[in-house]
Parts: structure tokens; sequence; C-alpha cells
């Protein structure tokens, strides 16, 4: 009360401020949301239909425009399937493999460890594009060209993945914890396994959703990589939409095939989405 | 003796953090700095395709880089990122600012917070190459947009959007600042929560306005963390790429005016133009180096406080 008696003799009342404040936030909601639910309708509704004009209602072709995107010249099945398994194993490898290489930093008192981690720091802004050259001539001369391993096996070492996980151990990870262990008579490699992993569960699960989005969403070296068609993730056949004729299309299988790529990421970030918000601002502002 | 002894011990286990950091070594040596090592040899020399004809790899020392840098080509390109860039860069830091106080202003007391954090961030997550290819869609000549202000009569036939420079800039712009203004957000919110509330509390008990209050408390103190969120969206923005690569299909049309530095690498790469693209590419890690390097200066300088 209070405050609000401050706030009215000093400037603007704060139920005004607040009334402004509602406004302004619903109308930034309906601007991030109104593209997915235009895309939503219109995957409802049939190529005849959407050329009549848009409706705000959906209608019922959805089901229809997926049985003609499946049985389609787009493998959109095979590119699902595919996506799936490079996002989950970059996940799985990127964030197993960041906790140990912070366990390692965190825990051990070993000669150049400051080094190592400035080092780690150092290269954490090096976006992939400018080593993406040899990158290639090295995936080439591995006879990995048009495969999915390359877009796999370097999420092992994800500096950004690491920083977070060790900024989270700092603050939440007793080293008497890992004395005990040790006086249990537990190897240093089980101690990590069986009790660290647990232990710092929470920050893992936060690193791997974003590992896996950002491995679904990645387009620019799958692009390069991948020429055959089954092979191709989820982006690279979209994009492969918009080199096609584009007026030939069907749009309904269009607009299904955006939503397909689209709604999943969107139900996960949905069911997770208090652990992601918290985790953006946890990782990424150093305090 | 006996604390010689676990000294000893102790040395013997912390052995073990070299072994832990093998696998994010042996894999950052091969897929990055290898890489990173070639691409650099590989600038130094005349290396493509012309025709059916492969030419060189001859030793031609510097002129990859002569020719890169002399050519008008680069800094059109380099314009381009930087002016789509600008125009997402600046509505976002004015929203998320805003919207940042807003959030974090205890007086207002605003409800359904978690709801609005949520969708403003959730564009962040949506496949780039879906969203572009969506706003194709819906921004095409007969596309919904244009049906629907048509329907609404505000133009009387459809708008092309994506044949003039402006309106084509503009939309990449809005996506970019549509994928990134919840982000940043979210991130000056965590530094506004970290601001002692004590300072707002003497600051009303003096009589100071919002407006004062924000001007002269939050803004000063946010300084470190505006710096890092401009610094990390120029390295980002610089990487744009997807957007309007899928947007022109490529090309960057109309009139190259959307073409993107990393979308010249990405012609050089598929058109296996070696050398130039070497050229190229140590120039963006050259950028972004000096970039990243600010970065890093203001985060270990924070650490010494």
């Amino acid at each position: 009360m209070n405050n609000d008696t401050q706030a009215r003799t000093h400037g603007v009342p704060v139920g005004v401020r607040r009334t402004i404040a509602y406004i302004v936030l619903i109308f930034f909601s309906v601007l991030c949301l109104i593209w997915f639910y235009i895309l939503l309708i219109n995957s409802t509704r049939s190529h005849a239909e959407m050329t009549r004009g848009f409706t705000l209602l959906p209608s019922t072709n959805l089901v229809n425009n997926w049985i003609s995107l499946i049985n389609g010249t787009i493998p959109i099945a095979r590119g699902f399937i595919n996506s799936i398994i490079v996002s989950v194993c970059t996940a799985v490898l990127t964030t197993y493999f960041s906790a140990m290489t912070a366990y390692a930093i965190n825990t051990y008192r070993f000669k150049g460890r400051t080094a190592i981690a400035t080092f780690i720091l150092a290269i954490m802004m090096i976006p992939g594009q400018v080593t993406a050259l040899g990158f290639l001539q090295l995936i080439n001369r591995m006879g990995l060209d048009d495969s999915i391993i390359p877009l796999i096996i370097p999420a092992i070492a994800s500096p950004v993945t690491y920083f977070y996980l060790k900024q989270y151990m700092e603050s939440n990870l007793p080293l008497s914890l890992v004395e005990a262990a040790r006086i249990d008579g537990s190897g240093e490699f089980r101690t990590f396994n069986t009790i660290i992993l647990p232990l710092i569960k929470p920050a893992i699960s936060v690193q791997m959703i974003f590992a896996f989005v950002g491995s679904w969403n990645n387009y620019f070296t799958p692009a390069l990589i991948l020429h055959t068609d089954t092979k191709k993730t989820l982006p690279v056949l979209i994009a492969q939409l918009r080199g096609a004729d584009w007026l030939r299309f069907d749009m309904g299988q269009v607009y299904i095939m955006i939503a397909a790529s689209i709604f999943p990421v969107i139900v996960i970030y949905l069911i997770l989405s208090k652990y992601i918000v918290g985790g953006v601002s946890a990782g990424a502002v150093k305090g | 003796m006996g604390a010689k002894k676990s000294n000893q011990n102790v040395v013997k286990f912390n052995r073990w953090g070299y072994i832990f950091l093998i696998p994010f070594f042996v894999t950052y040596i091969i897929f990055s700095f290898i890489p990173l090592c070639s691409t650099i040899y590989n600038s130094f020399f005349e290396n493509y395709r012309s025709g059916l004809k492969q030419i060189g790899p001859n030793f031609i020392g510097i002129n990859n880089y002569i020719n890169l840098l002399g050519s008008p080509e680069i800094w059109k390109y380099l314009v381009n990122t930087l002016i789509m860039w600008i125009g997402g860069f600046i509505p976002q830091i004015v929203i998320a600012l805003l919207l940042a106080y807003w959030f974090s202003d205890p007086s207002l007391r605003l409800k359904g917070q978690r709801f609005f954090k949520t969708v403003i961030y959730m564009p962040n997550l949506i496949m780039a190459s879906a969203f572009s290819m969506l706003f194709f869609a819906l921004f095409a000549d007969s596309g919904p947009i244009n049906q629907i202000l048509m329907n609404i009569g505000v133009i009387s036939e459809p708008f092309k959007f994506f044949q003039y420079v402006a309106s084509s800039r503009i939309l990449v712009m809005f996506m970019n600042f549509l994928m990134w203004f919840g982000n940043t957000t979210i991130l000056l919110m965590a530094g506004m929560l970290g601001i002692d509330s004590s300072l707002y509390e003497a600051a009303q008990v003096d009589g100071a306005t919002a407006s004062q209050i924000f001007f002269k408390i939050t803004m000063p103190i946010l300084r470190p963390i505006f710096i890092y969120v401009l610094i990390t969206s120029l390295i980002g923005g610089l990487q744009m790429f997807d957007v309007p690569q899928i947007l022109t299909n490529g090309r960057g049309n109309p009139t190259d005016s959307l073409t993107t530095v990393i979308m010249l690498l990405n012609r050089y790469l598929t058109s296996k133009d070696v050398g130039r693209g070497g050229a190229l590419s140590v120039f963006l890690f050259i950028v972004t180096g000096i970039l990243s390097l600010i970065v890093f200066r203001m985060n270990s300088s924070e650490d010494n406080k």
C-alpha cells in the first residue's frame, strides 16, 4: 500500500502503469503466437480451401494433408527418424561428456588446471562455421561424407554445456562427497557415474533439452554434409521445399510439414518450460 | 609421515583430472582444432573448380585475402548482415529492457509472469528453417497475410513482400527480433533481480519517479549485462544464415541485398572454392575472436571483483 501511494505522488500511478504493462505484454504474446495459430489453422485446410482466402476456424483436412505428405516425394518419415536419432545422440553425448569435463575441472587440482579452464572458456564463442571448411575436408577424408555420424560425434566437445555444468557444480556439488566416496573405496570413474551424475540431474536435464533443440534445429552443417534424401534431417528437407518449384506445391502439405517439425519442440517446451526458462538465465549470465 | 602419504594420495587422485579431460580434448582436436588449422592452411592456396577444370592447389600467399577484402562483395554482405542485425537488435533490446523492468518491478506485482515468459521465449526454440519457411508461405503473394490485408481492405492487390529490398529486410529483422527478444528479456531480468532492492526503496523514499529509478539506478547497474548481450548478439548476428538463406532460396534477392557473410561462405563451401572459403573463414574467425575476447575480459574482470 505504502508503495502505491509513494508512486502516485511522484509520477504515473501504479494502476495505470500496470494496465499499460499488461496491454504491452498481451500484444507481444499475441505477436509471438499468431504465426503458429495461422500455421495450425492452415495445416487443417486443403490447398483449394486456402486459395479461397484465410479463415479463423480450422477445417477438416488435417489427416488428409498428413497422408498426402507421407505419400509424397519428400521422405518426411525418414527425416523425422534421422532428426530424432541425431538429436537424441547429440543430447546424450553432449551432456555426459560435458559433465565429465566439468567434473574434471571442478574436482581435481592438477597441473595446468586453470590454463585448461581458461582455454575452454576462450574457445566457447568461436562459431562452428569458421571451421566448417576444414571440417568438411576432414569428413571427406574419413569417408564420412553423407553420413549422420559427423553430426553426432563432435558433440562430445561442447564448451557451452561444459561451462553451464561447471557453474552448477561449483555451487551445488560438495567436494566432501567425493572424499567420502573415496574412503568407501569407490573408484573415480564409478563415483562420477553413480554418485555425481544423479546429483547434478537438474542441470543435466536442462542442458539435454537445449542440446536436443539445438541439434533438432541445426541447418548449416547437415545441409553441407547430407546429400541423399533418405539421410537428410528435417531442416534440410524443409529447405528443399523452398528450393523446388514453389507454385506447384500443395500448400496443405507445406503447412503440415512445417507444423510437424515445429510442434514437437513446442510440446516438449510447454511441458518443461519451467526448467528451460530458468536454465536460460542460469547458464548465460555469469553472476 | 601420515600427512605426506595422504598428500601423495591426493596427487594420485588428481591425475584422474587428465583422464576425464581426454574425451573433450580428443574430440575438440580432431573435429575443431585440426579443421581450423587446415582452414587457415587452405586460405593460402588457389584451389577451385572452373567448369570441369580443377584449378590448383597452387600456393599464392595472401592473395586470397587481398582478393577477398579488396572486392566490394564482402563489404556489401557485411553491411547487409549488420543492417539486418541492427534492425532486429534495437527493437529487441528496447522491448526486452521494458519487459524485464516490468517483470522485476516489485511495485507492479504483475500476474501471469510465468505464462508471459514462456510465450515470449518460445520463438527462440523454433527451428529457424521451418520458421522462415512458414514466413515465406504466410507472406507469399497469395499467402494468408495478403489475403487478410485484402479482406480488411488495406490493399486492393497482393503486396509482393519479397520483391522489395526494404520489405524483405524488414521481414528478416522482424523474425530475428521475434526469435531473440524473449531470450534477452530473461537475461536482463536475471540481472535486474540481482539488484539490491534496498536501492529502490531508498530512491522511492527520496521521491524518485519510476523513470528516474530506471535511468539512474537500473541502467547503470545493468551496464555489464547490457554489453554482454550486445556483443553475444553481434557474434550471433554475424552468423546469420538460416533465415535469409531459406527466405531467398540462397540467392539473397532482391539484388543480393539479403545475402549475409555466412551465405557467401556457404556458396564457397558448396562450390568447393577452398581457397577463398578459407580466407573468408579466417577473416570471420579473427572478427569473432576479437569480439569474444571482449566478452571474455568482462567475465574474468568480474571474477576478480
